[in-house]
């Protein structure tokens, strides 16, 4: 888990800040060029594939996404300790191709709005994700209810019971 | 309100900046812990994970109370030790996800490669 990191070499680590009172920033590099990994933020069937990662138990239902500026987008999931499936609905703000991103989180009334930055160098892309809160009571709410990004706590159990079993 | 002081979070900056005791929060948010449960979760030795929970007891981001020959671990009890665990979750989400998105953005690039760079 500690194997090889480092604060000041560019790696492939994700990393997550709480950067200010009222945002969250991620950040990450892929090998491959901002159009490429711009598209697989746009084309619901390639963000299919990875929105919902395998290892935390999530199941895609539908994607919807009409990505132009003022477009809406519902992803729906299921996963087996919820009989309701859970849906994240917004609209997109800005699209530029292939360097940004904007949409807003309207699941609740104090919801982020989601900055995508995509800069490209030497052919990797140098992504950045803010979640910008409209107050710090909404953040900090957020980190109170313990559920990540709107997932229930559950993924994290079921997450660490599926490790367990592999 | 609760405040969101500079000085605690300069403290525990530092004993945040390794991922094993990122890793130790993440577990101790979850359910306590011995110091030798933590020991086998991590695959370290009692003195290895003796010093991680050392600094992060130091930062006061983790408290501990030996009871007979048994070390339990907990998190602290004020805010910022919850949130340095939601944060180390929320980036675990984010982590799993990119994991899979290197595989979307592979696979693109060589069927792009394949089309014979038609595009820049």
């Amino acid at each position: 888990m500690d194997a090889g990191r480092s604060e000041t070499v560019v790696t492939n680590d994700t990393e997550a800040d709480r950067r200010s009172e009222r945002e969250l920033v991620v950040t990450r590099v892929f090998d491959g060029p901002a159009r490429i990994v711009f598209d697989a933020w746009t084309e619901p069937e390639l963000l299919m594939r990875w929105w919902a990662p395998k290892s935390f138990g999530i199941t895609f239902l539908s994607c919807e996404a009409d990505v132009r500026p003022g477009g809406t987008y519902r992803f729906v999931f299921g996963h087996p300790d919820s009989e309701e499936p859970m849906a994240f609905v917004g609209r997109y703000l800005e699209v530029e191709p292939p360097s940004r991103l904007v949409w807003t989180n309207e699941e609740s009334e104090d919801g982020a709005v989601t900055t995508l930055t995509f800069e490209e160098r030497d052919g990797k892309t140098h992504l950045m994700l803010r979640d910008l809160y409209p107050s710090k009571e909404a953040l900090d709410e957020a980190v109170a209810s313990g559920s990540t990004n709107a997932y229930p706590e559950q993924f994290d159990e079921l997450d660490v019971l599926l490790k367990s079993l592999q | 309100m609760v405040q969101f002081n500079a000085q605690p979070v300069d403290a525990s900056f530092a004993a945040l900046s390794d991922a094993t005791r990122r890793g130790v929060l993440v577990r101790l948010a979850r359910k306590d812990a011995s110091i030798t449960e933590l020991a086998d979760t991590f695959r370290m030795t009692l003195t290895g994970i003796k010093k991680h929970v050392s600094v992060l007891e130091q930062a006061g981001l983790v408290v501990t109370e030996k009871v007979g020959r048994v070390r339990t671990c907990r998190l602290g009890d004020s805010r910022l030790e919850k949130e340095a665990a939601w944060i180390e979750r929320y980036r675990q989400l984010w982590a799993a996800r990119f994991d899979e998105l290197d595989n979307v953005v592979e696979e693109l690039m060589q069927k792009e490669k394949a089309r014979g760079r038609r595009k820049k």
